[in-house]
Formats: C-alpha cells, structure tokens, sequence
C-alpha cells in the first residue's frame, strides 16, 4: 500500500514536470513565469518567477518621466525601462513604477525599494561607491534655461561676477557642476526639490536662469516656447545610466546586453522619437555602453 | 560616521545659518506675537477681533502651508519680501539683504506662524495674573498701557517664560522645513546636499544635524528649567 502510494506521487510528479517543461517551451518569446531561462538565483530568474519589478523613475520631468492623465508616467526613461522588463519576460502593465527625485535614487536602490531606476540618473563616481551603473542609454549635456528675452547670460561663465541668481535641484549633478562658477552660493543659488518650482521662479523673476540637462530644459521650453530659451551651448556630458544594487554585477550585465540589442534593432531610437525626440531633442549616435 | 569629521565644516556652516535665521525669527515673533497679545486682551472689541483672527489663522494652518504661501504665493503676487531689508540687521545677518528673497519669504513664514503661539503663552500668563491687580491699578487711576506695563506684565512674564521658551524649541525644530522652501545651506539642507548630492549615508549625517539642533535646544530648555527652579523659590 505505502509502496503504491510513493508511486503515485512520484508519477504525479514527473507528469507535473512534463507538462511545466511543455509550457516552457510554448512561452519561449512571450512572458510569464518561467518564460524565459536565467541562471539560477540571479536576479532576472527572481524577477521573472515573481513576474512584478518595481521601476523608480521620475514623476515631473517631460520627455524622460512624468505622470499625466494616465496615471502612469510616460517617456523616454520609462520606455527604456520597459525594453529592459520585456526582456525579462515580464509584461509592461506588471510594472510597478515608484516616484525617485534625485535625492532618493541611491537610497531607494540600497534599501530595495525599486528593482532599477531609470530616473535621468547621472554615471558618476561618487554614486557608484553605493550602487552600479548599467548603460549609458543616453548622453545629454547640462545647459541653462533663460526668459526669452535675457541676453545678459551665454553660459556657467555669466554667474562669475557674483549678481546673476540660478536655479537647480537639490543633490543634483547640474547644481553640483554650477557651484563651480558661482561666486556666492548664499546669494546666487537656489536649490528645490522638484524642476517646476525653478521654472516657476525663474518666470516670476526670483532668479534669473535655471540649469540642469539639456533635455529636461527643452521639455519646459516645449511647454513654452514664447516664455523660455536656451543659453548657448551644453557644457559638460551627462552619460545616463540605469541604477542596480552595487553588487549585482549579473543583472547590471544582462541590462547591458539588453541596451546594446536596443540601440542595434532600432527600438531604443523608436522609444526616443516616441518620447523626448518630440521636443526636438538630438538623440545622437548610440553610446557606448560603459562595462566597468 | 567618518562623515562628520570630513565634512565638519559644512555641518558647522549649516548650524549658523539656522542659528541666524532661527535668532531673527525669535526676536520677529516675540515682537509680533506681543503686538498680537497685547490686541487681544484689550479693551476695545474691533482690536480683539484682530488679535483673535490672527491667533486662530495661524495657530491652525500647518507650517508647511505658511511657508508655501511665503515662498510661492508672494511672488506670485509680485512681492520680494523687500520690506525685511532690515538696515543694521541686514549686515548682521547677511543673508536678510540679498537679492535672492528666499532666506526672507522663510523668516516671515516662521515669523508669522510663530508669533501665534508666543500670543498665547503671553495671552495665558497675563490670565495667570489674579484679576485683582489689575482692577487695583485701574482704580489707582493707571491707564491700560499704565497697567500692562507696570503691573500687568512683570507678573505675567513669570508664568509665561517657561511655555514660550518652549515655542521657541518648538520654533528651532521648526526651522528645519526651510531647507525645502529654497534657502541653501541650513542644517537640515545640508543633510540633503550631503545625502543626495555628495552620495552620505544618511544615517550618520542625521545624527550629525540632529546634534546641530540639540546644540541649540538643549541649553534653552536647561536655562528654562533653571528659571523655573527660581520662580519656584519666588512664590
């Protein structure tokens, strides 16, 4: 009797194998659980058994990641993320996306709160000592923001005489980099949380330009074009990454090699012209992903 | 926590710049919150109104609203908050004078909201004072003004130092949303400049602006334990 009993378990169980290893075989170029093979205990093979990622991007930037009537954001950092997810057999709507403003990026990434961030996320040293880069995908360049009708500042050098008050957000790359050119941080620097309250203040006339990336400028001048322009060319090289766990060097590569096919099948230049290219941002010529 | 030795000068600049802001705003809302005071317990009722709209205005809406209407809402409606380009103060405390209105918009916030509570402490230290002094002095023949100042007030002042000593803690602690309203480089912007910018872990630099705060707060709170021993020996 017991001897029956272990058979019957036994015969369920391979059955049960076969019908899972059939399934596998059918799912092969869509999603699902276990539709595509990773090596066992990477972070892929747990992403796509749980078929759910958590995506940190931003919620107010135009172009890259922001949250409109839709409810979900739209752009080109969530299009870049969702060639990522696709690749990990996960469906686009499974994506769970958390709100991550400059500030909480690395935070979010050590802690777990996010799977990835696609959040215009700067490459620099100072970051990878906590978390990793995978990419470049992209490779804007800061720039200034100016009333339409200012033509007192052409570029970082016009803050040198110390009268000229600038706007950027707090823990950012481009507020870092202005710091350089400005005399007095207490009378010419203004950091807030969020870009559009350094458009606003910079429309009311509490400061005189804002900086930040190129694209993220072009957004608000697309918003506007009568109100704001650009002030002469971008100055420095903003390389944006995606941002993993420090350690997790596999699924920094898998994402990778998921960049590389994008900007070689043409689905990274259809996520660009779909998103940001519509403001008449330059998309340029791949760049080359960065396998540090 | 190596932080906190590296980049002690940039904790130490934060501290005076909440120090400065958080001076100027004590001294704005003990001035104000007086003023406010002394309206509402006057005699005359258009006064009292006022006092008593101020108080419920501003006790009542969280600081965060203030500040947002301080630093969005005046320019929206054209101001700079010109008016606190205060002439000595303004070289003091040089941040008051610069073209940038942002230190100024905070300052008035705080200000504004504080000057609620220091009303009240006022308002319950002079209802701690017996009726009876003050009907002696009117019958003496002292006017209102008389009456708050020499009777009045200095046995009000008693009772009322140890809650406003604590509004001005509650203040100090306060102060700390400016960072979020555009000043650069308090104590608690600093903690988001090191975290964010320049890639900290948090925990440590927290500990770090917490004792920011503790350095101001502590002492006050010792000072006013200490005026309370004494005015427990006064009566």
């Amino acid at each position: 009797m017991r001897m029956k009993r272990v058979a019957a378990v036994a015969a369920a169980a391979t059955l049960a194998l076969g019908l899972a290893a059939c399934g596998g075989d059918d799912a092969d170029e869509g999603t699902g659980s276990g539709s595509k093979s990773f090596a066992a205990g990477s972070t892929m093979e747990k992403l796509n058994k749980a078929q759910k990622i958590k995506v940190g991007t931003k919620f107010d930037q135009p172009g890259f990641g922001q949250k409109g009537l839709s409810g979900k954001p739209e752009g080109f950092d969530v299009e870049v993320a969702k060639l990522i997810v696709k690749e990990l057999g996960i469906p686009a709507d499974k994506i769970e996306y958390v709100e991550t403003p400059s500030k909480v990026r690395e935070d979010a990434i050590v802690n777990g709160t996010v799977d990835l961030v696609a959040a215009t996320y700067t490459i620099n040293d100072k970051r990878k000592e906590r978390i990793a880069f995978a990419g470049p995908y992209y490779e804007a360049g800061q720039n200034i923001l100016v009333k339409k009708d200012d033509t007192t500042i052409t570029g970082p050098d016009s803050f040198k005489d110390g009268t000229k008050k600038v706007c950027s957000v707090t823990g950012s790359t481009p507020a870092e980099e202005i710091k350089k050119s400005i005399k007095d941080v207490g009378t010419q620097l203004v950091l807030f949380d969020t870009y559009p309250k350094c458009r606003d203040a910079l429309k009311g006339g509490q400061v005189d330009a804002v900086t930040t990336d190129n694209v993220i400028l072009l957004g608000y001048i697309a918003e506007d074009e009568a109100s704001f322009k650009l002030a002469g060319d971008n100055f420095t090289k903003e390389p944006y990454g995606i941002g993993v766990k420090k350690e997790d060097t596999d699924f920094r590569n898998f994402i990778n090699d998921t960049l590389e096919k994008a900007f070689n099948d043409g689905s990274w230049k259809k996520a660009w012209d779909d998103t940001a290219g519509k403001f008449g941002a330059e998309l340029g010529t791949a760049p080359t992903i960065n396998r540090y | 926590m190596s932080v906190l030795i590296d980049k002690f000068d940039v904790f130490a600049g934060g501290f005076w710049l909440t120090l400065q802001i958080c001076v100027l705003a004590a001294i704005g809302a003990l001035i104000l919150g007086a003023v406010m005071a002394v309206l509402r317990i006057s005699p005359v009722p258009p006064l009292r109104a006022v006092g008593t709209a101020y108080v419920t205005v501003f006790r009542n809406m969280p600081l965060t609203v203030v500040m947002f209407f301080a630093a969005f809402g005046l320019p929206a409606l054209g101001s700079n908050a010109d008016f606190l380009r205060i002439p000595v103060l303004d070289s003091l405390f040089t941040r008051l004078g610069t073209d940038l209105p942002y230190f100024r918009f905070a300052l008035l916030a705080l200000v504004l909201y504080t000057a609620a509570f220091v009303c009240e402490a006022l308002r319950s230290g002079v209802n701690a004072v017996p009726p009876g002094q003050a009907e002696a002095a009117r019958s003496l023949g002292l006017t209102f003004g008389q009456n708050l100042r020499h009777v009045v007030l200095p046995q009000s002042w008693k009772a009322s130092v140890v809650p406003l000593g604590s509004v001005i803690i509650a203040m100090i602690k306060n102060s700390a949303l400016i960072g979020f309203f555009g000043v650069v480089g308090d104590l608690s912007q600093t903690a988001d400049q090191l975290t964010s910018a320049e890639g900290y872990a948090f925990i440590p630099v927290a500990v770090g602006i917490s004792i920011g705060y503790l350095i101001m707060t502590v002492p006050l709170g010792a000072l006013l334990d200490r005026l309370e021993k004494r005015q427990a020996v006064a009566r």
